[in-house]
């Protein structure tokens, strides 16, 4: 099938001949409409997409960007038709979806290769299932492993292969069925840079010569540069519920090139919707988004930061003397977005940072936090701790309570009123990790407890 | 070979040709593999027509106990496990398939293993017998299923279980990448269900195996309501040499039983878990590497290459017949009024069956004995009871530290493994008679007796189990405790016993299962023209069986069951749950 596509394709650049079924450029091959998803919370329902409306055409990449928990993967997963929307339809070519989308494939980023297969005989994996006789299926298997430089490890087994040679085999097997919309779900982020770099590179190209077997790209990713690199609009995801905060059309000419004034304005420009609050919440003359007497547990997440990570980039911005781009520090510094915007929000949070334009800027606490020794820092800390609704509400239970002490569960039940039980994990976690470095309560892992500490 | 070529059928490079090639090649493996496969399929043959042999219950089977027939006697008894195998591992597939793929199946079916993993397999033996025997009258085929039927239901319960657990936690992705590439219902289970779930398998099976010995002895020499049933095999010759006292000829049978219990792990089960391997779906994941001779020597032969090409379109006849069973998809809107009208009609349909199932027994017990016939049971469970934790503590207290001492030396483990599991494996009423003769010479009673009998199965299992915790024990934790001299008992608790514990864990439960099972055979034992019995509920059950007294049969093996679950429930599984939240790192 592949081979009779690329025979095709190579004809249409003299003869213009083409599959009835290819769609011509423009066409809409994806909608989703009204979009929402939630998942069963203690009352009630909590959201995590909440009314996304998106289309995929024919002839372009599409990357959905936004940081972990905004829902980007689950809006895939509605797109492919593996997981039911709450609300709302997905359709294909017109059609809603009533089980897993006939026209996409995916790419995974734990790549999901079959280790008891070789090389050849997962690639030949979708083409098995479409009842494909073997002799054909093994030629089309052949000529996607050629188009993807796999040629001469047909037979390894996927043990033997490097982590890029592996996700070479998840592109092969995805492309070999020549599906409309390739769906890719962070497929460079569990290889080395230079690794994806080489990979997303040749994708890329072959993107570029005309001879893509799939009509359409959606790729789900937390690096602005590589959705930048990559696509032709970047729709990037706010945070509970996710929503689509904003859509940039990227009109850069192909191959792109990262040193151009056009790529850095955008990323600058993507950088700063990402870092930023969002529009609604955003009053006027003021940049802090909620008043700390206005934050409640609800409204106000911890985010998922160790305290060594914390005081590691306080230390590193107060070298730079107090303030420093942050997409030049993460860069420096090798890390993606992920990686550096929950430290970000805590120092904001714990009122030793604040965000302006694209600087992080170290407050008069932040500084002194970043100077002190263990025993001060962790004054410094406590301050601002305090402050925090969850670290409160544990603090202050625990000075009403006569027992001194009391059991997780209770803090888990008033949480579940508002986040999901993975997400309740992990706000306790953070909350106990802080609360313990600042000494505002102690927590016994065996009998689940929260304990109050007496001040010396 | 030349006539291979010449042949006007071949053409390309097809089958015949590459034969020829290979053909020439051909090694003295290759021999070897051929001729014992030959003699695996005449033996299989050979011993398998004596099932059908007729006989009338008045006679009974007479065991001869001449030495020169236990080759044939073991041979029919190996044939009976590999059949209780194959059983089992059929059920697995269904049952576990049928747990996962079906929200409500599974609300009954995995609850009803963990009570049938609890309920004492022998209890049922008679019952069993007796309706095989009805159902093919006058013919061994009957005795036959009973005694697999007995070995399949020691072993296909813990199989199906841990096969469900392997297809419940499928990863993620795994399913996503099934789903999202449209496989045939078949290619999910036959290409990704079963090879992630495989190595799981076939340690369980290999389990399970070990343990069916037991059972297999257990079941070939019966007897129900004053009628004796025999099956020609190891255990019922042993059982004849045991009644006429001969301890010459219990050795022999003892000696052939090592041999077996050897052979089938040598060259059965570690070929087939070194084999396995590949299987493995971690890729980062190191642990020892299995390693087996035989299998060395298979892959050494051309066979493999040979068969492949023969079994390939075989395997794609079963892939496209297994396009019937359709695509692997679950529509995305499911109606709730639907789901819950089938809920609903479900809850009451499986809910009713219960009820009148219980209703019915009731009844029954009622009439027959009246409802007291529970209070007995009860009673002599706890004497049971607590020979159970003596068995339990006192091989705790020997074998912990022993097998501490082995983990931790690599050199003593390579020689102590592979025998402890032979000796787990290797069925403990075996070497009864040999203890009911020291009984006997020393005057020992079994009501104290009965616990050495118990602990002669379930100990190994603590021994096994604490040797791979210490195993597990990283070095660097040791050289630490070495550095800052930790040392005697305060080693013992800071490091060793937190270390071992998940592991132990694992073999107590077993253990402990293992000497209720063991108690129906160990407090009442016969040898020669005397019987020892002990006070117990295995006593109790063992008479009912003698006797054909189904009342109080049942009332023994329920109350058995509920012991067996009630321990589990309020004692292992919290530590269980302790070991998986405080104990693992």
């Amino acid at each position: 099938m592949l081979l009779s596509t690329l025979r095709n394709l190579r004809a249409r650049r003299t003869t213009a001949a083409c599959r009835p079924a290819r769609a011509a450029d423009g066409d809409v091959l994806l909608t989703a409409e009204a979009v929402t998803k939630s998942y069963a919370g203690a009352d009630g329902e909590l959201p995590v997409l909440s009314g996304i409306d998106l289309t995929v055409r024919a002839g372009e990449i599409v990357a959905l960007l936004g940081k972990s928990g905004s829902g980007k993967s689950t809006l895939l997963r509605c797109l492919a038709g593996l997981i039911p929307p709450s609300t709302g339809t997905v359709t294909y070519r017109g059609t809603p979806l009533t089980g897993a989308n006939p026209g996409t494939a995916m790419v995974f980023q734990t790549f999901a290769l079959l280790p008891w297969l070789t090389v050849q005989q997962n690639v030949e994996l979708g083409l098995e299932a479409r009842g494909v006789p073997a002799d054909r299926r093994s030629e089309a298997a052949l000529q996607a492993i050629d188009l993807i430089g796999l040629d001469g490890f047909e037979t390894a087994y996927p043990k033997e292969l490097s982590g890029g040679m592996r996700q070479r085999v998840g592109f092969a097997r995805a492309l070999v069925v020549e599906p409309d919309v390739l769906m890719m779900d962070e497929p460079f982020s569990a290889l080395d840079v230079l690794t994806a770099e080489n990979l997303r590179g040749e994708l890329m190209e072959l993107w570029e010569s005309g001879q893509f077997p799939t009509r359409a790209i959606v790729v789900v990713t937390h690096n602005i540069e590589e959705a930048v690199l990559m696509a032709d609009r970047i729709i990037v995801l706010g945070s509970r519920p996710g929503t689509i905060r904003e859509t940039f059309d990227v009109a850069l000419d192909r191959p792109r090139d990262r040193d151009s004034t056009g790529f850095e304005d955008l990323i600058d420009r993507v950088y700063r919707t990402m870092t930023g609050r969002p529009k609604e919440t955003r009053l006027p003359g003021r940049t802090e988004a909620l008043e700390s007497e206005k934050r409640t547990v609800g409204n106000t997440p911890l985010p998922q930061a160790s305290v060594d990570g914390l005081s590691g980039l306080a230390e590193m911005v107060a070298h730079r003397g107090g303030a420093c781009d942050l997409a030049d520090l993460a860069e420096e510094l090798g890390l993606e977005i992920d990686d550096v915007l929950p430290l970000v929000d805590s120092l904001e949070l714990l009122g030793l940072g604040k965000i302006s334009e694209d600087d992080l800027v170290l407050t008069e606490r932040g500084t002194a936090f970043a100077g002190a020794d263990v025993q001060h820092s962790k004054e410094i800390f406590a301050e601002g701790a305090a402050d925090l609704p969850l670290v409160r509400l544990i603090a202050t239970s625990l000075q009403q309570n006569p027992d001194r002490t009391l059991r997780a569960g209770f803090f888990r039940d008033l949480l579940a009123h508002h986040y999901t039980s993975e997400q309740v994990d992990q706000q306790l976690e953070t909350a106990t990790d802080w609360g313990r470095y600042a000494e505002l309560y102690a927590y016994d892992a065996g009998p689940r407890e929260y304990r109050r500490v007496e001040p010396d | 070979m030349s006539s291979f070529r010449t042949s006007p059928a071949v053409s390309r490079k097809s089958l015949p040709s590459r034969l020829a090639g290979r053909m020439s090649r051909m090694t003295w493996v290759d021999i070897a593999v051929a001729a014992a496969v030959l003699v695996l399929l005449y033996m299989t043959v050979r011993v398998g027509q004596g099932t059908t042999v007729r006989f009338s219950t008045s006679q009974s089977a007479k065991i001869d106990t001449d030495p020169w027939q236990l080759p044939y006697y073991a041979a029919r008894s190996l044939l009976r496990m590999c059949v209780a195998l194959a059983l089992s591992t059929v059920f697995t597939f269904v049952y576990a398939l049928a747990a996962a793929r079906s929200r409500r199946l599974e609300r009954i079916l995995i609850p009803a293993l963990d009570i049938l993993q609890s309920v004492p397999v022998l209890g049922f033996l008679t019952v069993a017998v007796a309706g095989f025997v009805a159902l093919f009258p006058g013919s061994m085929l009957g005795l036959e299923c009973a005694s697999v039927f007995a070995i399949f239901t020691s072993q296909a319960w813990n199989m199906a279980f841990g096969f469900y657990h392997s297809l419940a936690s499928l990863p993620r992705e795994l399913d996503e990448l099934s789903r999202s590439f449209r496989f045939t219902r078949w290619m999910r289970f036959w290409k990704v269900e079963l090879p992630a779930g495989a190595i799981g398998l076939v340690w369980n099976g290999m389990m399970s195996f070990g343990g069916g010995w037991f059972f297999l002895v257990a079941s070939e020499a019966i007897s129900v309501g004053n009628k004796n049933f025999a099956l020609p095999g190891i255990g019922s010759y042993a059982g004849a040499a045991i009644i006429d006292g001969d301890l010459g000829k219990v050795g022999w049978a003892i000696l052939a039983m090592t041999v077996m219990v050897v052979g089938v792990n040598f060259f059965f089960w570690r070929p087939l878990t070194a084999w396995i391997e590949k299987f493995k779906y971690e890729q980062s994941e190191a642990s020892e590497i299995q390693r087996s001779v035989i299998l060395d020597f298979l892959r050494r032969s051309h066979w493999p290459h040979l068969l492949g090409p023969l079994l390939r379109p075989l395997g794609r006849g079963l892939a496209r017949a297994g396009r019937i069973f359709g695509i692997d998809d679950r529509p995305l809107t499911v109606s709730p009024r639907h789901r819950r009208t089938g809920d609903i009609a479900f809850a009451v349909v499986a809910g009713g069956l219960i009820l009148w199932g219980l209703a019915d027994l009731l009844g029954y017990l009622r009439d027959r004995s009246g409802l007291g016939v529970f209070g007995e049971p009860l009673l002599l469970g706890l004497a049971t009871l607590a020979r159970v934790i003596v068995v339990v503590v006192g091989a705790t207290l020997v074998w912990v530290p022993i097998g501490v001492h082995i983990g931790f030396s690599p050199r003593l483990t390579r020689i102590a493994q592979p025998l402890v599991q032979v000796l787990a494996s290797f069925p403990a009423n075996f070497l009864f008679p040999l203890a009911v003769w020291f009984f006997l010479r020393t005057g020992l009673s079994l009501d104290v007796g009965g616990v050495l009998l118990m602990a002669l199965g379930a100990q190994w299992y603590i021994l096994f189990n604490t040797i791979a915790g210490a195993m597990s024990i990283p070095t660097d934790l040791r050289e630490a405790m070495d550095d800052l001299g930790v040392r005697g008992w305060q080693r013992w608790r800071r490091l060793i016993l937190p270390g071992i514990f998940p592991s132990y864990v694992t073999g107590g439960i077993t253990a402990s299962g293992g000497a209720w099972n063991a108690s129906i055979v160990s407090e009442i034992v016969p040898f020669g023209t005397t019987t020892l019995t002990a006070t117990g509920l295995g006593a109790y059950i063992s008479h009912a069986t003698a006797d054909g007294n189904y009342p109080r049969l049942l009332a023994g093996v329920a109350v058995m069951s509920l012991y067996v679950v009630g321990l589990n429930r309020l004692f292992w599984r919290r530590l269980h749950r302790l070991a998986e939240t405080r104990y693992t790192t």
